[in-house]
This record gives structure tokens, sequence and C-alpha cells, in this order.
């Protein structure tokens, strides 16, 4: 086990606790970097599908992990940044590299606006305000068919920075490395987050509300703010699922889909920029695990074509009733495990990571 | 001028009357404890003070000024810190962090440059940091820094309590029962603890407060109540032997019943 002897403050502020830390991370980077080499482009395009929903997956985690609010309404933000990006190109001629961070904007935006009536609401009541805003947009977009082309939908035009073009087809590990530089980004502004006072008091706001407000902490504004940068990262990600797609209309961006970026980071693990990304592989891989495994099947019983319509839904209703039952702290829990017991090896005890008994905690003041 | 007047507060929740017409002022540089049964009013003092409730009648005074038109999270920025009777950390984060949390009244940074984390922030962290250290010298909390909260013992979540209400800073600090669950040892250091808050830091001190022998170690005066009405005020001495308080406490002895 590894004990960092810290000489200075610094050594808590940190992006990185020690040296050995950095040294992983510069080598899972340097495997993200060499990937191209080693998978075919339908690979490298399953890997890109993984860091799109990665960056919502983060999107959602500020919201839900960090603060602690429940919301099934994401694929709104989703749209909303997606359509946004696209529009803003088409109608308005900017070029993607304007249009895109200007897409966010707009999401995070409209992010904070809704949120602002719905800060008081807690628990079930918000996953409902939320789930409503997803329905409307969706109905929005059929209705606001001059702008949007309503269910007909739009094609998104091929990314282009300063005359370089990317596109999933023709240009396959491009769009690769330019969704990894926008990831890290992300990430290094999660990390940011993270360590500095707003991040502390999305966490405050999280565990305890009324001490949170006891310690100076506006609670109305901080959530308007969470939801903000939520939705907006949240809207990153749905300007590139459209780019990723190429077309895309209203059925896109459909309540199942905010489910499932729900679902993703519970199964991820709730809290941790990690635990985005395990669910963002979870959720992106899990069609295509399931196509082979049908093959693999269809194979070794030599009969034809298995389909069975609504397996993916079950199966990932599947894993994720496991999760909860079995490892509610979700992949990265247990993956935390893991390394605890080869790093404490022998010493490891198997209740190490078993709760405390919550003292009487009263919710008096809700 | 006293650092807190409570003027003639009142208080009703549906028809019961949780504090009927108290008036008390603290004075800057004392340890002032509330004392009485369960139900007298206390805590309530205490919710009235951090504006989570409002009072029907009456006004509450810091500095001189009202503090009826702020909103709770306003309180804190005043130099007013408190902790709870039950306990109200942030669970899932650690002790650093949780005291980290009691800094935000002193935050200057904004949303854009956290989220670019820019050396000015840094420096800001430093600070905080290094005011955070302070409170973990005093309290004695080094063995805990990195430790979550979900995993310490009580008495240690007690203490981290009391230290995120100092990292605000405060001018005056309430303390709602600091040595509820506490062991005789931990009970005093706690009365150690109020009585260096005092001298060292010159922070006043309200406390809430069951345990008698913490009150009359530790508090200049004391004010008893029950059912929401001023009993008693004076020395820990004077209430203590104070007929009414003793009749409130343990009945009187024509066999009328009385919660003791």
């Amino acid at each position: 086990m590894r004990t960092v002897f810290k000489t200075s403050y610094d050594a808590d502020i940190n992006l990185f606790r020690h040296g050995a830390q950095l040294g992983w991370y510069v080598l899972l980077l340097s495997v993200a970097l060499a990937l191209p080499l080693f998978l075919s482009s339908f690979g490298i395009g399953e890997m890109t599908n993984l860091l799109i929903w990665a960056i919502a997956c983060m999107g959602l985690m500020i919201l839900v992990g960090q603060t602690g609010q429940a919301s099934l309404g994401h694929a709104a933000f989703l749209a909303i940044g997606c359509y946004a990006n696209v529009l803003l190109q088409t109608k308005l001629g900017l070029p993607f590299i304007l249009a895109f961070p200007l897409a966010g904007l707009i999401a995070g935006v409209a992010g904070a606006l809704i949120a602002m009536p719905m800060t008081k609401l807690h628990g079930i009541y918000l996953a409902i305000g939320t789930l409503a805003i997803a329905i409307l947009i969706d109905d929005f977009i059929v209705i606001a068919a001059p702008l949007t082309n309503g269910v007909m939908g739009l094609f998104a035009p091929d990314i282009a920075i300063f005359g370089y073009s990317f596109n999933r087809y023709g240009n396959p590990v491009g769009l690769y490395y330019l969704i990894l530089a926008i990831t890290l980004l992300v990430v290094l502004m999660y990390r940011n987050l993270q360590r500095s006072p707003l991040g502390r008091s999305f966490a405050a706001i999280r565990d305890s509300e009324i001490s949170a407000q006891a310690m100076g902490v506006n609670v109305a504004r901080t959530k308007a703010v969470a939801f903000g940068i939520s939705a907006g990262v949240t809207g990153l990600g749905g300007a590139l699922i459209g780019h990723f797609a190429g077309i895309f209309n209203n059925e896109t961006f459909n309540v199942i889909i905010s489910i499932q970026l729900l679902l993703a980071i519970v199964i991820g693990g709730l809290g941790t920029i990690h635990g985005a990304f395990f669910g963002a592989a979870v959720v992106a891989l899990l069609p295509q695990g399931i196509a082979m495994g049908r093959d693999l099947v269809n194979k070794v019983l030599g009969g034809g074509s298995v389909a069975i319509p609504g397996l993916e839904a079950a199966l990932f209703g599947a894993i994720l009733i496991a999760f909860i039952l079995f490892e509610p702290r979700g992949i990265y829990g247990r993956w935390f495990k893991i390394r605890t017991y080869f790093e404490l090896f022998p010493f490891y005890r198997k209740d190490m990571f078993r709760r405390q008994k919550a003292y009487l905690k009263t919710e008096r003041m809700r | 001028m006293s650092l807190l007047e409570i003027d003639n507060v009142t208080l009703r929740f549906g028809g019961v009357v949780a504090v009927n017409k108290v008036s008390f002022s603290v004075e800057e540089g004392e340890v002032f404890a509330l004392v009485g049964p369960n139900g007298a009013g206390k805590s309530t003092i205490f919710n009235l003070i951090s504006r989570i409730y409002n009072p029907a009648e009456g006004d509450i005074r810091f500095e001189g000024r009202t503090i009826l038109d702020k909103a709770p999270h306003e309180i804190a920025r005043l130099g007013i810190a408190r902790t709870f009777q039950n306990i109200e950390l942030f669970e899932q984060a650690t002790v650093l962090q949780n005291l980290l949390v009691g800094r935000h009244r002193h935050r200057h940074s904004r949303m854009w440059n956290e989220l670019l984390f820019t050396p000015f922030v840094r420096r800001e962290e430093r600070s905080h940091r290094e005011a955070i250290e302070k409170v973990i010298d005093f309290l004695d909390l080094q063995a805990y820094r990195d430790k979550y909260i979900a995993g310490l013992p009580y008495g240690v979540r007690k203490v981290v309590e009391m230290g995120r209400a100092l990292a605000i800073e405060p001018k005056l600090l309430l303390l709602d029962e600091p040595a509820s669950g506490l062991s005789v040892e931990e009970t005093q250091d706690v009365a150690f603890w109020v009585e260096d808050i005092k001298k060292q830091m010159g922070v006043t001190v309200l406390m809430v407060e069951h345990d008698m022998h913490l009150v009359s170690a530790v508090s200049d005066r004391v004010l008893a109540l029950a059912d929401g009405k001023m009993l008693s005020l004076g020395t820990p001495h004077e209430v203590q032997n104070d007929p009414k308080v003793i009749e409130a406490y343990i009945g009187t002895s024509d066999g009328r019943e009385e919660a003791a």
C-alpha cells in the first residue's frame, strides 16, 4: 500500500495524488492514442461512440452523482445541444468550432432556466418533473417543424475545423482523436470542479441541504448552477451524437435515452468520473456485445438467426438489478474494492467497505 | 450594544406556541447557555437565528441590525456559525472536504475561474487549506483528515461538526448540544474547547446543552426555558437554584406530575 507523504497543501490540490497515479493515467492516455493502430475502423467507431456517451454520462454525473439531484430528463439537453449545434451551423453558417461550444452554452442556460422552478423539488418529485421536460422536448421538436424539420429529422453536416474534415466513415480516426480531445477537456473541467469550492458546495447539497445552507451555500442558486453545468456538458454530448449519427429526429432523443443515461451512471458508479466511463462502456458496447453473443450462439447451435425482441432492454434491466442488489457503488466501486484488496494484501477485511450505521437523522426541514 | 439580541420573539406552530415572548441578549465574548427540558424551545430558538423559521412576533438583531430580512444562507456571511443536534455532516466526503465547505463564506473565486482552475483559485485553495489546518490542530483532528465521515465514530463526527463551524471564522458560534452522546472524557474535551474558543479565538458562544456539569463549568450566563417561556436568567449557580427551574425539571412536592 502506498503512503503519500504530503509536504505541501498542493498535494491535496493537485490533479494527481502522486507520481505513480499520473503515470497510470499517462499510460491509459497512450493506449487511447494508440488504439487506431490496433482496431478496425468499425472498432474505432465503437470507441468514438463510447467516448461520446462518456461525455453525456459525465454531464448527468455532475447533477446526480455530485449534487444528488435526480434527473430523468437529460435526453432533453442532449436534444437541445444537438439541434442547437446543427442549426447554428446550417442556418447561421457558424463553423463547428464556434457552434459546438455555443450549443453547450445554450443547453446549459436552458438547463439552468428549467432548474429554477425545480430546485424546490426532491427525490421522486424531481424525477417526475424532469421526466416531463424530456417528454415536452420530444413534442416540441415535432411542433417546431419549420426549424427542426419535425419527425423527418435533420442531417448533421461533416465537422470541419479550419478546412480539415472529420467524418465517421471518411475519416474515423480523425473523428476519434477529435472526440478524445473533447473528452479530455471535459474530464479536466470535471476534476477542476471537484477540487474547487463550487464542487464542494455541490457535494454539500447532496449530503445535507440544511447544513450546506448554514455554511452559507445558496442552495437554490447552486442547484440551478449544477443543472446548468450538467445540461451544458450533456448538450456537448448531444451535439456529438448528432454528428456521429449523421441524421437525427425527435426519436433519437426519446425518454428511453434519458433512462439509459441514468442507468449507465448508476451501473458505472455514482459520484466518480470513472463511473461515467464504465457506465458509458456498458451502454455503448452492450448492443454490440449482444449481437456478437447471438452470432456465437448461432454458430454453436447451427440454427438460423435467433432474434429475441427486447433482449437488449431485458439484459440492461437485469444488469441494473444485479448492481443495485450486489454492488450499489457500481463498477467503479467493485474495481475500487479489488484494487484495495491487492494494495492491502493480505490484510483486506471482508466488511471493510460496509457502511456504518447511519445515526438518527430526521428530515424535519423538508 | 449586545452581539445578539432576541427581542420579544414568539413563534407558533398552529396552536402550539413553541417560543413565547422570549427576550435575551448575548454579549460579546461570553458563553451563554440555554437549558430546559425537552420541547422547551431551545433548538427552535437556534432555528430562528438560522432563519429556518420566521418569528410571528419580535425581532432578532445581530450587531445591532435585524437579521429578519436575510435569507438562511446569508446568516453564515454575517459571522454566525452553528452545529446541529443530530449531526448534519456531509457523509460522503472526507473530513477535509467537510471543513473546507465551512470556508464557503470566504470564497472569492467564481464558477468560470474554478472550472479552469486558474492560479488565483489555487492561491485561494491554499489559503483555505491553511485556515483549515489551524482548526485541525485546535481540535486534534490530524488523524482523520482524509477519512470519510460515513466511517467515523460518533464522538469524532461531533468534533468535526464543531470544526466545520469554526472554519467559518464566526463571531458567534451556536452549539446545539455539543456534548450529547459523548463520554465523560469527550465532554471534558468539549469543555476545554469551548473555553479556548472563547478565550483564544474571541468567539462568542451560544449553546444548548443538557449536561449541567458542562453548562456550569463553561458558561457565563444561563437562560432556563420551559414550554417556550423564559423561566430564569442568570449565572449557572443562580439558575440551578431557582425554585421555578427546579419545579420545571423535577416537579413540585404537591403531587403534580411533571416531566423530568
